[in-house]
């Protein structure tokens, strides 16, 4: 065996004083080969990604200090190394791609002079001669055509295109060591798939080593040589991919791998409640109307959506971003007017309805949002958000407290936390609390508008069931918008599936997932991560 | 899952103390500030005589251990005119601050929220913005004479559009947020909406925003006293005192020089405590600047 390209020996970070917990990372050990990939993954808080940071030598001055071990990069102790060498190491030993391409190119530098710069700074190279080796590793990454896109700038790219001039940038010196920040999570599926096809490509080819931060077995299972599995700040398991995800052997990898929605869908009688909610070439254009705007672009966000939903059944709306999927949902709730079509809630048109006739029909329709962080208004206690729905429609505010307290009850959550505020709780259970909420309306529809996606994996688990709990418990029609095929597959009794504003095939869950008949849904199912490893598992929801 | 796994929230005990270690400055600020409010309301029981009492022995005296900062070219004694001149200042200042804040917020929330309101509404507060507050002072003091009561108005419209155009901001970037849209869809009415889910949000800028056109008002209302189209001569304020004096300079420069440096004084305090609360109420700005 060749000797490693990193290697961390028992490195512990200090947390500041007052944290829940007194090291971020403790006692960590890991080593990188040449031209292996190591998936670190763990849910948030498990100082996966203060690892990747101290390798860097990024941790926050002050906040973050590594207070035991050694990072060995090629032999070379990295927590020893003065600033200058670090910055000489960062870029011609190692590099980093980070979660956010959006955020990490300047967006006022072209992206040609962005990768330049790497070159310019570490090396003695000619303007002529850095140029052509920009141009090589844009080629490198699959740009297209190199030559054009070298003097673009970032917001001209798309999300896929500027994560790969990240990986050119990071890997135009041919660094021994690749760190890979969770690159992939902000991008669609079918860009993702590209994505790790490239850094599996060059990472044999360069013989590189990588270190990979996720929190998506798919992803694991996609790429990983070897997998680490970290909680709380402490490996709890490393292995490799193979043993790791047949044959776990702690019990925290197991709740994690069977948290993992398996991507087959379980068998569902079809639903035959009447029809709650159906909606007749609805359509959502953006553009330029008003005074100053004159003849601009015309964006159709929705284009003729067509959908029924019956009362028990679970609808799956499943797209890219873009795709038109959360406008549609944002159109049926009335929160954005739809610009034609008509929306028919238990019959009652409510495409054009005014406000004011609205507003009884507003009850019925209940949205549980994607992010638990922002959906719950931070100055006002949980108790007083789940009795403003109630109390506007006339209950008493003891009646509406009382109904909050069963509700509670049946989120999991104890009913004395009513007068706590949001950022007592984690995301997990907040977003019990907006589907408390939501349920304290009694409505007839609930649209859940990637209501699990900003969930660890055993939480996402955790909700899941409580929706389909709920949905159940109160014969609820559920539109579910998500991203994610693995929970759709799981939840969903029949699926939709959207491309650029329009519906592309629909069907019962089971067959669309057997045999998808658009070659964009067949794309989208190919683009998947870990396929194969989910279908073995079965985390039934049921 | 249960109650017990919360957070528990952070004590706000100590908060004031805080406020005094981290921002010593603002604290002095603020301790000068108060006792400023406290002279100008009680200016008759600290030692004064009569502001308007001429006296023609004693003119353009220097300051004196009997005659604190001396006096006027009047007789007037000069202590005395500098402690009544701060009611004119701070009365100015709040009343614009408290003014302007209010209306603005109103406006800027209606405007904020509803889209259609909004572009003529914008238009207008442009309109308004664009008109120069010592030039309007003059023309309302042509008409209605000077009084107290005009200098605020003057001060205080083209104070408005800056206000309007921050709480807008505000609810603008606050109403695409979830909890808000949570709001809609549960059947909370407008006016609900933007008291409870939005109004609060566009507290903490407009206090820091309340102090800076607190100060900018004292320094206006001074300046126009100064031209003479301000408070009217017979009540005391520094802008008056210093324009009286100006001729003076040369002989008597304490005239000026002192309800000039109490002003000063007055603004510098004003405006580092705003700073202070802003560092406090809106850490994020903070940082930018």
């Amino acid at each position: 065996m060749t000797a490693p390209v990193l290697s961390v020996e028992n490195l512990t970070v200090r947390l500041p004083a007052g944290g829940d917990r007194a090291n971020a990372v403790t006692d960590l050990s890991l080593t990188v080969a040449p031209g292996e990939i190591v998936c670190v993954v763990g849910e948030s808080g498990s100082g996966k990604s203060v690892t990747a940071h101290s390798v860097m030598g990024l941790l926050p001055k002050g906040q973050l200090t590594p207070s035991s071990g050694r990072i060995l990069l090629e032999g070379e102790d990295v927590l020893a190394a003065s600033p200058a060498r670090l910055r000489d190491l960062r870029g011609t030993r190692m590099a980093m791609i980070f979660q956010e391409p959006m955020t990490a190119l300047n967006p006022v530098l072209k992206v040609g002079d962005q990768i330049d710069e790497v070159l310019r700074i570490h090396t003695p190279m000619s303007a002529a001669e850095r140029r052509a080796r920009v141009l090589e590793i844009m080629d490198a990454v699959r740009l297209p055509d190199p030559a054009r896109m070298i003097d673009a700038y970032p917001h001209q790219l798309s999300g896929g295109q500027r994560q790969r001039i990240m990986i050119a940038q990071a890997l135009v010196l041919d660094p021994a060591l690749l760190i890979a920040d969770e690159p992939t999570t902000a991008l669609d599926v079918t860009t993702q798939a590209q994505i790790l096809k490239l850094v599996a490509e060059m990472q044999t080819r360069r013989n590189t080593g990588v270190l990979f931060i996720t929190h998506d077995f798919g992803v694991v299972a996609e790429i990983a040589d070897r997998v680490v599995v970290m909680q709380h700040g402490r490996v709890v398991e490393q292995g490799d991919r193979e043993t790791v995800l047949r044959e776990p052997r702690e019990a925290y990898t197991k709740m994690l791998i069977a948290s993992v929605p398996s991507i087959t869908p379980p068998e569902r009688p079809p639903v035959s409640g009447p029809i709650v909610l159906e909606t007749d070439k609805l359509s959502k254009t953006y553009g330029s109307t008003g005074f100053f705007a004159g003849k601009g672009r015309v964006v159709k966000a929705a284009a003729d959506v067509d959908l029924r939903l019956r009362r028990g059944e679970t609808l799956g709306v499943v797209g890219e971003s873009g795709s038109g999927k959360s406008t549609v949902a944002r159109c049926i709730a009335r929160l954005i007017d739809p610009s034609a079509g008509a929306i028919r809630l238990s019959g009652v048109d409510i495409a054009t309805m005014p406000e004011r006739e609205l507003r009884p029909h507003r009850r019925n329709v209940q949205v549980v949002f994607q992010d638990p962080y922002r959906s719950l208004n931070p100055r006002r206690t949980v108790g007083d958000s789940i009795i403003e729905g109630p109390t506007n429609f006339g209950l008493s505010k003891t009646d509406a407290l009382a109904r909050a307290r069963d509700l509670m009850g049946l989120v999991g959550l104890s009913p004395d936390a009513l007068d706590r505020y949001p950022h007592q709780f984690s995301g997990g259970q907040r977003q019990r609390i907006c589907i408390a909420r939501a349920l304290a309306m009694e409505p007839q529809l609930l649209i859940a508008d990637e209501a699990v996606s900003a969930l660890d994996v055993s939480v996402q688990a955790q909700v899941l069931r409580l929706l389909d709990d709920v949905r159940k418990r109160f014969d609820l029609a559920v539109l579910f918008i998500t991203h994610d095929l693995r929970v759709a597959a799981q939840v969903c009794d029949r699926i939709m599936v959207m491309q650029n504003g329009s519906v592309v095939e629909e069907g019962a869950t089971r067959d669309v997932f057997a045999a998808p008949k658009h070659p964009y849904t067949k794309a989208l199912f190919e683009a998947a991560p870990g396929r194969e490893f989910g279908s073995r598992l079965t985390a039934d929801l049921d | 899952m249960s109650a017990a796994d919360t957070v528990p929230a952070p004590r706000r005990t100590g908060a004031l103390a805080a406020f005094v270690l981290r921002r010593p400055f603002a604290a002095v600020a603020a301790l000068i500030l108060i006792a400023i409010v406290a002279a100008a309301v009680l200016a008759p029981w600290l030692g004064t005589v009569d502001p308007r009492k001429l006296n023609v022995l004693p003119r353009m005296r220097p300051p004196s251990e009997t005659a604190w900062f001396g006096s006027d070219q009047f007789g007037r004694d000069l202590y005395t005119r500098v402690v009544y001149g701060a009611r004119v200042s701070l009365i100015v200042g709040f009343t614009v601050a408290l003014l302007s804040v209010s209306i603005g917020l109103f406006i800027g929330l209606v405007s904020g929220y509803l889209r259609r309101l909004d572009a003529v509404v914008m238009r207008i507060m442009d309109g308004l913005m664009s008109i120069p507050g010592i030039l309007l002072a003059i023309g309302l003091v042509a008409v209605s004479g000077a009084s107290m009561k005009t200098v605020i108005i003057a001060i205080t419209i083209p104070e408005i559009p800056r206000v309007v155009r921050l709480v807008r901001a505000v609810v603008l970037s606050v109403r695409e947020e979830p909890y808000v849209e949570a709001a809609i869809s549960v059947g909370t009415r407008l006016p609900l909406i933007l008291v409870r889910h939005i109004l609060p949000n566009c507290i903490p800028p407009l206090i820091v925003q309340a102090t800076y056109v607190a100060a900018s008002a004292m320094l206006t209302e001074a300046l126009l006293s100064f031209l003479g189209a301000g408070t009217p001569p017979e009540i005391p304020s520094w802008g008056n005192m210093m324009a009286e004096g100006r001729i003076f300079f040369p002989i008597a420069p304490w005239i000026v020089l002192i309800p000039g440096c109490a002003l000063a004084l007055t603004i510098l305090s004003v405006n580092v405590l705003g700073d202070g609360l802003r560092d406090r109420l809106d850490p994020k700005i903070a940082k930018r600047m």
